[in-house]
């Protein structure tokens, strides 16, 4: 069991988990990720590691509701428990001193490069991050990454808040402005990582992506994971999660993340038809109650 | 090697031993079973484990000991079945081998006790698994386990991985004293034999029985931890405290065929495909939430011939496929499966496609798996291996329609707790170099046995493994010498 210390919403939909996770906590770097299962009949899902912090043996994870099973994460409060947190896995973010680095975060995707970012301004680069959101509402981690850069360039794609329009636009901008990229680093929806591929490709900017194929353990064991690198066969749960952008097949990782999209709406459907069926237990049994 | 009648608690004659035929297992219809998660065979009573263990000769040299990789003593064990004295037949096994009701039932017997029982040179060989299965099961029932009041040494030992090598190390050393902790990357005890073995032939129940055993000896289990990721060898060793560290992590990297198609939906390793149906459950979807394609009515083809294939096809039938095909390229004689397998398997009407390979996985444009295109092989001059080596014929390619694919050619060397441990020295292939009598690997006070250090073998290859690593772990704590 791992205890959950602090749970916040960051947005709607998106929740900040603190877990009291000793070992996880002293080794976890920039990059890596956890797979955890809720409950006993859970299933196993991959989550990238915001942050840690050692000496109080808590790691935090960003969760953005989208099936069944993170929508139950988000249900979950403080003082609840995780039954399994398994980490850090994967190969951590090659931190050294590039020069410039454009750090690009596209949703939830931005509690994900916020940890890299952070390392890549102590490893003495410049970093300007560009910060990508649907609306004003699901803007998250500005403050956190205002402290770690350079430079936060914010877009939302309806234009409530900051300029609209998407990340890639303002990462044109840059290259548009002559600014030299030593390289830039990718985290967010696949199409978004993908139109920041095609664009860094035709500069030849060196350019990293963070991967979440499916995964179940995590170790290497179980090959679901695969993507394809360069016409090869990788593992991202152990050969990754980061890549090469320029070798990614983008439409094979878009095509296997389908594989169970059915069971996943049936699982999600079911899971609100019992939250609300729950919820109109509560309203019948209420005056009964008062009755007693 | 001469059948011997001195002192023989057998009642019948040696003579009439080779009359009484071999026990059929009771088993549930193929019809019937091919439909549940239900195990196959259901165990022989009390008469039936007695009336074959009277069918032993009692040889004075007895081959089937010789050719267990354990060693144990079959003659002295099936004598106290006759004499009906069940726990010590147990009780003798567990001399050797401290998990005989998983042994008796997933050992490849035709290939070891069995196949050298001196009865098989004329009628067929004495059910040695069987029966080991019945007493096993029998002390299982009988609740009787017996917890060892041994004095505490003091040492520490970490077992890294909870599959059969690493639970045989932590079993034994912790009835010398010394107390032990197993490592688990995932969320259950047991390795294969709770991910990748199903149900139907090896029911988690008995493993778990297993294990809560070794709990009451006080072993210690620790899940969701890689070490290499979570914690390297190094920390426990040095930080920790441990005084000695066993490596059992099992060969579970799966490989691919390098076929055109193989990404696409539909196309499962055998690993994922069994791990979601047994450690996830998902043949219990909704129940449980982790998703499986659904197989009702669909065709569903394995490729490869080995325990995991026959596990992995047997599976798909029992969760509704249609047509449920093994595509193996070599010849029957050739199938690494267990022999109770493969007949099981047709019994329950697996198509085996043999001599056949398939080339490419063919789609419906938008991602999904319809067919695999294969060849018809014909079997050429001996490989490395000793076996004919197939060969495609030409022209004789064709498409097999399909909606799952699962390959089951092998697996490979994780390479999480090598990469991060220096001077631990592997072979060319990645495996861990250990001795293959005291298990020591390169690195002082670290030992290694099983699938990690032999590629994949068998359960009982990896006890007998954690026996020797128990043994040589025990004298380097007490001498201290290296
Ligand atoms: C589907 C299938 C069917 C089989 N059928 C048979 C059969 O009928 N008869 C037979 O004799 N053999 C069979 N085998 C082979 C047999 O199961 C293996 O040879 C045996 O389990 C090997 O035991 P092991 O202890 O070496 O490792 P494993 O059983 O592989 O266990 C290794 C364990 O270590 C864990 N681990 C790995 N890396 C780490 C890490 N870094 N940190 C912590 N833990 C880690 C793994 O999660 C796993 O639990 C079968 C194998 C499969 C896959
Ligand atoms: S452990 Fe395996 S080989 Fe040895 S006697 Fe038992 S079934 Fe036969
Ligand atoms: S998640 Fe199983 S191999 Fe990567």
């Amino acid at each position: 069991m791992f205890k959950i210390i602090h749970a916040e919403f960051l947005a709607p939909g998106i929740k900040r988990f603190v877990i009291e996770a000793p070992r996880i906590a002293r080794k976890q770097k920039p990059g890596q990720f956890v797979i955890l299962r809720i409950y006993e009949e859970g299933e196993r899902i991959p989550v990238t590691i915001e942050n840690s912090d050692p000496e109080r043996s808590t790691i935090s994870i960003v969760v953005q509701a989208a099936g069944k099973t993170t929508h139950l994460l988000n249900s979950l409060e403080t003082g609840d428990a995780i039954l399994d947190v398994v980490g850090p896995l994967g190969k951590p973010s090659e931190i050294r001193k590039y020069g410039t680095v454009v750090v690009v975060g596209g949703g939830v995707g931005t509690a994900m490069a916020y940890p890299t970012a952070a390392a890549l301004k102590q490893a003495g680069n410049r970093v300007l991050s560009i910060v990508g959101a649907r609306n004003q509402e699901l803007v998250i981690l500005e403050k956190e990454m205002r402290a770690v850069s350079d430079a936060v360039m914010i877009t939302t794609d309806d234009g409530s808040y900051a300029d609209k329009g998407f990340v890639t636009d303002k990462l044109r901008q840059l290259i548009e402005n002559g600014t030299r990229i030593d390289l830039v680093i990718a985290v967010g929806p696949i199409v978004m990582m993908k139109a920041v591929a095609e664009m860094t490709r035709k500069e030849n900017i060196h350019t990293v992506v963070s991967l979440n194929p499916i995964m179940i353990d995590g170790t290497g064991m179980c090959g679901g994971c695969r993507v394809l690198i360069d016409g090869k066969s990788e593992f991202a749960c152990v050969d990754g999660p980061e890549f090469d952008a320029h070798k990614v097949d983008f439409s094979v990782l878009v095509q296997r993340n389908t594989m169970y999209r059915d069971a996943e709406q049936r699982s999600l459907a079911e899971y609100r038809h019992s939250k609300s069926a729950e919820a109109g237990k509560c309203a019948v049994t209420a005056p009964q109650g008062a009755q007693a | 090697m001469s059948p011997t009648a001195t002192k023989s608690k057998n009642p019948v004659s040696p003579k009439d031993r080779m009359k009484i035929p071999r026990q059929l297992m009771p088993e549930q219809p193929a019809e019937e079973r091919a439909h549940n998660f239900e195990e196959v065979n259901l165990g022989y009573s009390a008469e039936l484990a007695q009336q074959e263990a009277k069918r032993c000769l009692e040889c004075a040299k007895p081959t089937c000991t010789d050719n267990c990789p354990v060693g144990i003593d079959v003659k002295k064990f099936v004598e106290l079945i006759v004499a009906g004295d069940f726990l010590g037949a147990a009780a003798k096994i567990r001399e050797a081998n401290v998990l005989p009701a998983i042994t008796g039932r997933v050992c490849p017997q035709e290939d070891q006790c069995e196949g050298k029982c001196l009865l098989s040179k004329k009628v067929k060989p004495l059910g040695i698994g069987y029966l080991e299965r019945f007493v096993a099961d029998y002390e299982q029932k009988m609740g009787i386990h017996v917890v060892p009041n041994v004095a505490p040494t003091g040492k520490r030992v970490a077992v890294v991985g909870s599959g059969p090598s690493g639970l045989t190390v932590a079993g034994d050393l912790i009835q010398k004293g010394h107390k032990v902790r197993v490592f688990e990357a995932l969320h259950e005890i047991g390795g294969v034999l709770v991910y990748g073995i199903p149900e139907f032939r090896l029911p988690k129940q008995i493993v778990r029985e297993q294990i809560d055993y070794m709990r009451e000896m006080g072993v210690e289990f620790e899940t969701d931890v890689v070490v290499g990721r979570t914690v390297t060898i190094d920390e426990l060793l040095e930080e920790e405290g441990y005084d000695a560290v066993f490596i059992g992590t099992g060969a579970g990297l799966p490989q691919f065929l390098n076929i055109a198609g193989e990404h696409l939906n539909g196309v499962y390793s055998a690993n994922e495909f069994l791990t979601r149906i047994n450690l996830m459950k998902a043949y219990k979807f909704p129940v449980y939430d982790e998703p499986m394609l659904d197989l009702k009515g669909r065709d569903v083809a394995v490729i490869g011939g080995g325990n995991t294939a026959l596990d992995a096809i047997r599976s798909a039938l029992r969760l509704g496929a249609r047509k449920a095909y093994v595509i193996y390229r070599r010849s029957d004689a050739e199938m690494p499966a267990r022999a109770e397998e493969v007949h099981h398997a047709r019994q329950e009407g697996i198509d085996f496609q043999m001599l056949t390979a398939p080339i490419e996985f063919l789609s419906d444009g938008k991602g999904w798996l319809t067919a695999a295109r294969c060849v018809r092989m014909e079997l050429g001059e001996p490989d490395a291996s000793g076996r004919r080596r197939p060969v495609p014929i030409q022209g004789s390619e064709f498409d097999l329609p399909l909606s799952v694919a699962v390959i089951a050619i092998g697996t490979s060397a994780n390479p999480i707790v090598q990469s991060t441990t220096p001077g631990l020295v592997t072979n060319r292939k990645g495996y861990i170099q250990a001795s293959e009598e005291t298990q020591r690997t390169t690195r002082k006070g670290v030992f290694a046995g099983g699938d990690i250090v032999t590629g994949s073998a068998t359960v009982i290859l990896a006890m007998g493994a954690g026996r020797r690593a128990a043994n040589s772990i025990h004298e380097y704590l007490t001498t201290g010498a290296w």
